[in-house]
């Protein structure tokens, strides 16, 4: 059949996924995880500590193995994929950059939450010069209106990203909004600058919203083995391929392998079924970043409270990624309140 | 007595804080300004509130032979390695508030009186002067093999210098909580929060003992309390959030930074104990050399 779009796919699957592995992947799974990605034909494959370089800390959880050890093993199992790290400002830095490009990464993700991208500059600027595919990302972009959006992206594109991503970090967007944010991109943007866009599955729209946003001109879409990710995971790879299929994308990825790498690879290494739980859901239902679930679960039992009402408190109190440590305070502070 | 003359070199957010700051001091006169744009709002301030102010930069000042006793620079870390130079040939005491670092780091609840004697003082950042004193809190009681602190701060309280350079925030700062705070290895991470209202500057400061008995838990909370009591004579809007929380071998300490809306407004309180913590160093000096000279 005659395809009416062709796209490119990121796998995140050993990146965002190591959130609900709490980060405690092994070289071996990561290996077989990357070769049998690499065999269904995804363009890229994003790796390492699911806060990115130099992610593994108190704040996020700390990795099973070092940062070398797993881009080393993931480059390594790959022939086609080219591999990819995540790096947010404040968190990794340039250093941490170089020294990922020595273990054979091609191509780097900057990561900001989503009015703050003039810390980027730094970064995606090294990433240029260092010859990497680069791409800004957008993160919690259900928090920022369309206006904004497009100053922020345009910000990252004048900097040097080869494209720019609206992230739905918390899984809080449905289809309407995923068009009107990527469609103002896709016109403010320039034509060479492409327009990606990663979803969470906690509102259990995560397949059609990344449709609706293909339809609207995203280029790059993220999407992982059986959705394994923060939160109620992302967009999984397989079924989104068969979506697309029947809908008349080009993903470039082939189904049955997809499907075989989902079964047979990933599901066997979970450590809790990617499910949309009363947790993953509330997380989507507040707007609040995925990969505070785990978190938000172990403190809500620490403190004895009700993980939703942890939730929806950091959701009232806008609460950005990377702010982990407001869990524990809140969960105190509700705690206490109670008492 | 009279009081030791000062000029500040930037005239941005930690300018402009500062200068009002030392207006109150007994020791230190704040006497001139030196930005580069003759329009920016610190400068009026300054000529406003008096001070003798240029747009042509710290080299031209001292040509036209001006000496201030102390210089404190808030320029930008490329720009103070060229300050740094000026000042030390001109004799004068520098204290550095950018990441440029080319004297010893001074943390002022820390180590203060180690450095009355060196002609330039690194402020190191906002974040460690909030968290670095919590880790050396620790450690003066417990070994601690690895300390990490959170800052998050309102993004209006982030000015252009420090986004266009975050890197050298989480470098500085892990170096600082590894020297002065202690800790044998040490990581610093930085979040900006565009809430509005904006949110005041919130640090959260983890440290994992060599030691967690009963009895280490109980000096480690003593000497955390014993800290933040001291912090607050020279920054009354340092406090805990809640109390330290034990758990294994790890510490979390939260703490909450308000400031006292000299120039910006108290949700701020990144910018005022980075001044605060300037303005402590240069009374101390000023003392010191008080002590000496009699």
């Amino acid at each position: 059949m005659a395809y009416k779009y062709r796209i490119e796919v990121t796998d995140v699957t050993l990146r965002d996924g190591m959130h609900a592995v709490r980060h405690q992947f092994s070289v071996e799974d990561a290996r077989a995880i990357a070769s049998a990605l690499d065999s269904t034909g995804v363009a890229l494959i994003e790796a390492a500590h699911g806060d990115g370089l130099g992610g593994s800390s108190v704040q996020y959880g700390f990795s099973k193995e070092t940062e070398a050890d797993y881009l080393q093993a993931v480059c390594g199992a790959v022939q086609n994929a080219q591999v990819v790290a995540l790096l947010l400002p404040g968190i990794g830095t340039v250093e941490d950059l170089k020294r990922a490009v020595e273990y054979g990464i091609r191509g780097v993700r900057v990561a900001t939450h989503s009015t703050e991208a003039d810390i980027s500059a730094q970064h995606i600027e090294e990433g240029r010069k260092l010859g990497l595919d680069v791409v800004g990302f957008l993160m919690m972009s259900h928090m920022t209106d369309v206006e904004r959006l497009v100053e922020e992206a345009k910000k990252m594109a004048s900097y040097g990203a080869h494209a720019v991503y609206i992230v739905d970090s918390a899984g809080a967007m449905l289809m309407d909004e995923v068009r009107r944010k990527v469609s103002a991109l896709r016109n403010a943007l320039p034509d060479d600058v492409q327009v990606g866009f990663h979803a969470h599955n906690n509102l259990g729209v995560s397949v059609a919203n990344s449709i609706a946003a293909v339809e609207e001109g995203a280029y790059r879409i993220d999407a992982s083995l059986g959705g394994l990710g923060a939160g109620a995971g992302n967009t999984p790879l397989e079924v989104f391929v068969a979506a697309c299929e029947k809908y008349g994308i080009d993903t470039g990825v082939s189904l049955y392998p997809a499907m075989d790498a989902a079964e047979d690879v990933v599901r066997p290494r979970m450590h809790r079924p990617i499910i949309t739980d009363r947790t993953a859901l509330t997380l989507g239902y507040a707007g609040v970043y995925s990969s505070f679930l785990l978190h938000a679960q172990r403190a809500a039992e620490q403190f004895s409270v009700d993980v939703r009402d942890v939730l929806v408190e950091l959701g009232n109190r806008r609460v950005v990624g990377g702010q982990e440590d407001m869990i524990v305070d809140v969960a105190y502070e509700i705690a206490h309140r109670q008492a | 007595m009279t009081k030791l003359t000062a000029a500040i070199v930037g005239s941005g957010n930690i300018g402009t804080d500062l200068m009002v700051k030392l207006q109150r001091s007994e020791w230190i006169e704040p006497r001139w300004m030196i930005g580069i744009d003759p329009e920016s709002d610190g400068l009026r301030r300054a000529k406003n509130a008096g001070l003798e102010v240029s747009a042509e930069g710290l080299a031209a000042m001292l040509k036209a032979g001006v000496h201030p006793d102390i210089v404190f620079d808030a320029t930008s870390a490329k720009a103070h390695v060229r300050h740094a130079k000026l000042l030390r040939e001109a004799g004068i005491q520098a204290v550095d508030l950018t990441p440029a670092a080319r004297g010893p780091y001074v943390i002022a609840a820390v180590n203060l009186q180690e450095h009355l004697e060196s002609p330039n003082v690194n402020m190191v950042t906002c974040g460690g002067q909030a968290t670095v004193p919590i880790v050396y809190a620790v450690s003066r009681v417990v070994g601690v093999s690895y300390a990490e602190i959170v800052a998050t701060i309102a993004s209006k309280s982030a000015g252009p210098g420090t986004r266009a350079n975050i890197d050298e925030f989480t470098e500085t700062t892990s170096r600082a909580i590894e020297t002065i705070g202690k800790a044998r290895r040490g990581k610093a991470i930085i979040i900006l929060n565009p809430a509005e209202p904006p949110i005041l500057m919130r640090d959260t400061i983890y440290c994992l003992m060599d030691d967690a008995s009963e009895e280490t838990r109980h000096k480690v909370l003593a000497s955390i309390r014993e800290m933040v009591s001291h912090v607050q004579t020279y920054v009354p809007g340092y406090r805990l959030n809640r109390e330290p929380i034990f758990r294994d071998n790890l510490v979390s300490v939260s703490i909450e930074v308000e400031g006292l809306g000299d120039y910006l407004p108290v949700y701020a309180g990144n910018l005022d104990i980075m001044t605060a913590a300037a303005v402590k160093f240069a009374e101390e000096y000023a003392k010191h050399r008080a002590a000496v000279n009699q």
